[in-house]
């Protein structure tokens, strides 16, 4: 095996784990909670205690606590996430589409909050002192002093007074009706909204890690002597200075591939984008276990792969770690 | 601007905010849950200077007494988060061995999920309806128990390169016990990255606690909190017929501003003294 394979195979069984204590320490955590779904049943005067109890056991709930926890993880692997008592069936039903769903908006989102914070940061970086560099600075704080749940509003009510924008959810009423662009320009047009949000809220932290750590590079000795070879100034940032400021940046690539599945959630919930998010602040309120642990596990997974992802990179990109590694 | 004014007048600005919080029994015109049923959503003026929600209630009271909530459980959460971190950090740098790997592993499993998820996951492990009181200290508490990591890894990694420093090893060396070289050589070495770590995580938690109260998993009604006040604006509409209903995000986005030039100013400061030092 060469280095780089062993490397992402340690890599993958510390994931591995990690995520199996995650489970444990969860799936214990959930049954020593007060209440089930069964225990908001009891507030109903005509379903009797035994029913309740009758239901439980039929459920699997009376069973002891390892046990089930074998069972729930034996089902993981196997892909069975469990059964939703609040959907009526099984969770792995549920999620593709809810996946789906969240992963179009934060995909988008990621890659539109890269694609201005890079530049952006770069340019902000090299031109620093300049006016651009304050403007974008400053315009950078006060975004992020906006929370995502007061910019969401303020767009949402926008929207819906002028009417040029959909008030929320992922397609219109007509959208079955619609032909094959038509509905791709409808769910494009319900993103405008939440997309915007989370752009808001992500762009200005990358464009600041950016910025600091091309800044960082620039005070190093070896910037100096660049610059005293009479190398341009264009060359200089972009051969010398950028290769050498990438290693935080590409870690803070693959930690924002990690939240994928998890960044969206307020959004989701206020712009009423049919996603993760809104699935699993109904199932804490229903207290559907199955469902909020299958969501954590997920969430939690895929943040772990997102991590790897970066791992990955900065072993293709860096030398030096690669030979740390062996 | 200096960084040390720039410091003292987002400090002042905040003090304000904070000041009329805990004042909000002597400066709200009216009690957070009494109804004007006659004057639903009125506009401001006229007797409410901020308006009326739907159930006629001063929203100027409501934003008071809900800075209360808001606020403080965010304060209180970070203090959470500062002690636990702090204890954890020294025990992990300063006793090393399996108490620092065990702490650390601990850490990574609590980083390996996404901190909103986290937090309504455990939020969901524990009773809905309970009372405002005791909705309060829950939040604090599991706002600031899931954060306790990130202040921890700082702090350890004081406590190590504080460890191996000449006046460290030579108090020992004159015999100082444990609790005396913690207590007299290494907690005063953390002040500032505990200081720094505060105004970044203040602002933080008191977004976590409207995020909780938006979501229903908060402080409930009729007690207000800056995020139950906004939920009222998630039906749709509310916000372009009753624009004053925003009031707390108006006063909610000042103070996240002024705890970020704070961080920022401390952390530029931090990054200088450390790159002197090196």
């Amino acid at each position: 095996m060469n280095r780089v394979s062993r490397f992402v195979v340690r890599r993958l069984m510390h994931g591995v784990v990690l995520l199996l204590a995650l489970s444990f320490l969860s799936f214990a955590l959930a049954q020593w909670a007060p209440g089930d779904f069964y225990s908001n049943l009891r507030a109903d005067p005509q379903v009797s205690a035994a029913t309740v109890s009758g239901l439980r056991a039929q459920s699997g709930l009376t069973r002891p606590l390892p046990v089930r926890y074998i069972i729930w993880l034996t089902g993981l692997l196997h892909g069975d996430f469990g059964y939703s008592l609040a959907y009526h069936g099984p969770v792995a039903a549920l999620l593709p589409e809810r996946i789906a769903s969240t992963l179009l908006l934060t995909a988008t989102a990621v890659l539109l909050a890269w694609g201005l914070a890079l530049p952006l940061g770069i340019w902000s970086a090299a031109g620093r002192r300049g006016w651009l560099d304050s403007l974008s600075t400053a315009g950078a704080s006060l975004l992020l002093a906006i929370p995502e749940l007061v910019l969401a509003i303020a767009l949402l009510s926008l929207a819906v007074e002028t009417g040029w924008l959909p008030g929320g959810g992922k397609v219109s009423r007509a959208h079955d009706a619609m032909g094959a662009l038509a509905r791709f320009g409808d769910v494009a047009w319900h993103m405008v909204i939440p997309v915007t949000v989370l752009v808001a809220g992500l762009a200005p932290v990358l464009m600041r890690h950016v910025r600091a750590a091309l800044l960082e590079t620039m005070a190093a000795p070896f910037a100096l002597s660049t610059r005293a070879h009479g190398i341009p100034r264009r060359r200089i940032l972009f051969r010398h200075l950028l290769p050498a400021a990438l290693n935080p940046i590409v870690s803070l690539f693959g930690v924002s591939l990690g939240t994928l599945l998890s960044a969206s959630l307020l959004v989701e919930v206020i712009t009423g984008w049919p996603g993760l998010g809104p699935l699993f602040v109904e199932a804490i309120m229903a207290r559907d276990f199955a469902l909020v642990l299958s969501v954590v596990m997920l969430s939690a997974a895929f943040l772990l792969l997102g991590n790897l992802a970066a791992d990955l990179l900065l072993c293709r990109i860096d030398p030096r770690i690669r030979r740390a590694e062996a | 601007m200096t960084r040390r004014r720039r410091i003292a007048i987002a400090l002042a600005l905040l003090a304000v905010v904070h000041v009329a919080a805990l004042l909000a029994g002597f400066l709200a015109p009216y009690p957070y849950a009494e109804q004007h049923r006659d004057r639903p959503y009125a506009p401001p003026g006229n007797g409410f200077l901020l308006g009326t929600d739907a159930y006629g209630r001063d929203v100027l009271s409501r934003v008071l007494y809900g800075a209360r909530i808001s606020l403080f459980a965010g304060l209180a959460a970070t203090l959470v988060s500062l002690v636990l971190g702090l204890a954890a950090g020294i025990a992990a740098g300063y006793f090393g061995g399996w108490c620092d790997r065990l702490l650390m592993r601990g850490g990574e499993l609590m980083m390996a999920l996404p901190w909103l998820y986290l937090l309504l996951a455990v939020r969901a492990l524990l009773p809905l309806d309970i009372s405002p009181g005791a909705a309060f200290l829950l939040l604090a508490g599991i706002i600031g128990a899931a954060g306790w990591v990130r202040p921890a890894r700082l702090v350890r990694g004081v406590v190590l390169s504080a460890r191996e420093r000449a006046f460290v090893q030579a108090a020992r060396g004159f015999g100082a016990g444990h609790g005396y070289l913690i207590r007299r050589h290494l907690l005063p070495l953390t002040t500032s990255v505990v200081v720094t770590q505060a105004t970044v995580l203040a602002p933080q938690y008191i977004l976590a606690e409207v995020a909780l109260s938006f979501l229903g998993l908060g402080v409930a009604e009729p007690v207000p909190s800056w995020g139950n006040m906004l939920a009222e604006l998630r039906h749709f509409g509310a916000l372009t017929s009753h624009a004053w209903m925003l009031a707390p995000a108006l006063v909610l986005v000042p103070v996240l501003l002024m705890y970020l030039v704070i961080s920022d100013t401390l952390l530029d400061t931090l990054n200088l003294r450390q790159g002197r030092g090196a």
